[in-house]
């Protein structure tokens, strides 16, 4: 490689195959498939949470595995491919696009325990459920995902979702189908649109701003953009968490004419008067709005949060983010319990592009222990947001713990340029990847 | 990304394109097996079937960029950097090529053989075999 080249990665043969083998594959979600021979244990494994991370890790687990007793608890029967809730919300896809069963997931040989996990017990090796039911294991995964908390904004509710301007693509399907309709009608009248984040921890933080671009694209369409003020009140001092992508985002907006307003932290609505309150620096202020998109502050299930499970001390400990080794995904007070996807007390990665980089690591860590070779196996906080800018484009950024940019294709598709390519991959690849990994097969 | 493993391709291949997929797959061997078979059994490509063919393969190109834009929810405004253009080249040549091998396969097939037509290539011998 010349010197003058030594700035931009090279595109790599290697680089041109994968997208080509790709046709427009999406991101860090592909990968091993796995061919290895399985391996003999009669071991209890109990993964509670069959979501994207728990019905992956189940899959895997089963596959690497000859007679482990695999069994999966979660009460709830539907679903959801939840990237594609966005482009629900964008009027792109109807909500039947993201919806499934947990059963058709569910590998044959395991068994799924059709309630949620009322109670914790890692110091007996037990989990209780709804029912009452105890259900001894000799591997805990914890997978339960996060909970919506709606309610800690005050005047809020789940309800509200599709109603007087108000919208949450974070809810559902039919939240996100409701919220287009409010945003449909929002880019035909115009007026003041609010968009924003909470200050927890979150899931897909690049949603929230998609969103914001979401609508704005939309109003230009119809030719309505200069009815309509845009506003995104960020929580923090910053769009994102990664610095550089935060500034491009920041340059985006700017040339959209989104306004941006910082350390603003939602704490209630009044959807009577249309007025948002968020809490500053400065005090609180009111913001009017004739279509707001909500996103909840987000937490760990209650069920976790009663456990001795999460966090002690320390950022995570608050909204009760299982405590987690950032590397392996094992917790380090009890160590036959793993925690993988949003639950995983980690610095970054609340997607279903991290799922995928954890399951495989968390599975090599949990079987090493059956076979007592330690695995060597390590997750590096790998995270992936195809961040649309536009319906029709998008930017491909992935990064990892050290707010480094991976590339999964390397001087082919830029991370911080609005590339066809890139909203490609979300429209085709995503969701067939996603349900690969879900498999267990990639 | 981890690893380049095409049974991970095939994988998600089939989880996006389900019984779609093996219909693909059945069209792609009917063009292909329908070409070879017309090379072989006119001993090398007719030139006036084969310009056909080509004019079938340009509308193919087009066809196939439309349709994914059309899928996508995208259109020709949205492309932008140099890799878009090289995609959108791609999918036109992949257009162009099934359009092509397809329609010269399937005219070889219902096609009578009219010996007078020139013979412009002669495939050699060996080739032929395959
Ligand atoms: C709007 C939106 C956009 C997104 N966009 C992207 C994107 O572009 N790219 C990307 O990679 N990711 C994206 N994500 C994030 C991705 O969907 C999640 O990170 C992923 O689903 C996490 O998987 P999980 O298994 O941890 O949680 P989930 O898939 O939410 O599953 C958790 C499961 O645990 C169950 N559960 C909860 N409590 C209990 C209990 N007490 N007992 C038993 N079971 C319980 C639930 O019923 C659920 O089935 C997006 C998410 C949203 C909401």
């Amino acid at each position: 490689m010349s010197d003058i080249h030594s700035d931009h990665p090279m595109p790599s043969r290697r680089a041109f195959l994968k997208l080509a083998l790709a046709a427009g594959a999406s991101t860090g979600l592909l990968g091993l498939g796995q061919a290895r021979a399985a391996i003999r244990s009669n071991a209890r494994i109990v993964i509670a949470g069959a979501g994207a991370a728990g019905l992956a890790m189940a899959n895997r687990l089963n596959s690497m595995l000859d007679g482990a007793r695999i069994t999966l608890i979660d009460g709830r029967k539907a679903h959801y491919y939840q990237p594609g809730f966005t482009l629900v919300g964008a009027g792109l896809k109807p909500a039947s696009y993201v919806e499934s069963t947990t059963g058709e997931f569910v590998p044959r040989n395991a068994e799924w325990i059709e309630e949620a996990v009322a109670e914790f017990d890692p110091d007996g090796n037990a989990v209780v459920t709804s029912s009452g039911r105890r259900v001894e294991y000799d591997f805990l995964v914890i997978a339960t995902g996060l909970s919506l908390d709606y309610e800690a904004i005050q005047g809020m509710s789940p309800d509200l979702i599709g109603r007087d301007g108000i919208g949450s693509v974070y809810a559902g399907p039919q939240a996100a189908a409701a919220t287009y309709a409010e945003m449909s009608r929002f880019a035909d009248t115009g007026g003041v649109g609010l968009f924003g984040r909470p200050a927890t921890e979150m899931k897909c933080a690049g949603a929230p701003l998609k969103y914001a671009f979401i609508t704005e694209d939309t109003l230009t369409r119809r030719g309505n953009r200069s009815k309509a003020e845009l506003i995104y009140a960020a929580h923090g001092g910053a769009l994102f968490g990664v610095p550089i992508v935060s500034e491009k985002v920041r340059m985006l907006f700017a040339e959209r004419g989104i306004d941006t307003v910082y350390r603003h932290v939602m704490t209630a609505i009044d959807p009577v008067r249309k007025i948002a309150t968020y809490d500053t620096p400065d005090g609180t202020r009111e913001l009017g709005y004739d279509f707001i998109h909500v996103v909840p502050p987000q937490r760990a299930p209650q069920a976790v949060r009663n456990s001795p499970l999460p966090w002690q001390d320390g950022p995570l400990a608050a909204d009760g983010w299982v405590e987690a080794n950032r590397q392996t995904l094992r917790h380090p007070r009890y160590d036959n319990v793993f925690a993988v996807g949003d639950i995983a007390g980690v610095p970054k990665g609340k997607t279903a592009a991290s799922v995928k980089w954890q399951v495989p690591v968390a599975a090599d860590h949990l079987v090493g222990t059956i076979t007592g070779t330690p695995a060597t196996s390590v997750y590096n906080g790998y995270t992936s947001c195809p961040l649309i800018t536009r319906i029709g484009r998008a930017m491909l950024i992935e990064f990892d713990y050290d707010d480094n940019l991976v590339q999964s294709f390397p001087g082919l598709v830029a991370p911080l340029e609005e590339l066809w390519v890139s909203w490609v991959m979300k429209e085709t690849a995503l969701k067939p990847t996603y349900y690969a990994m879900v498999r267990g097969l990639a | 990304m981890q690893e380049l493993d095409p049974f991970v391709f095939f994988a998600v291949f089939q989880e996006m394109l389900g019984f779609w997929l093996w219909l693909l797959l059945a069209v792609a061997a009917l063009g292909i097996g329908s070409f070879v078979y017309a090379l072989v059994k006119d001993r090398g490509i007719r030139a006036g079937r084969f310009v056909y063919a080509q004019i079938v393969g340009i509308a193919g190109g087009f066809a196939a960029l439309f349709f994914m834009w059309w899928i996508t929810s995208s259109s020709i405004r949205d492309v932008g950097g140099a890799i878009d253009v090289v995609l959108v080249l791609a999918i036109w040549v992949g257009g162009f090529l099934g359009g092509t091998i397809l329609s010269y396969g399937l005219m070889g097939l219902t096609g009578r053989s009219r010996r007078e037509t020139p013979v412009v290539t002669r495939i050699p011998a060996d080739t032929k075999a395959a």
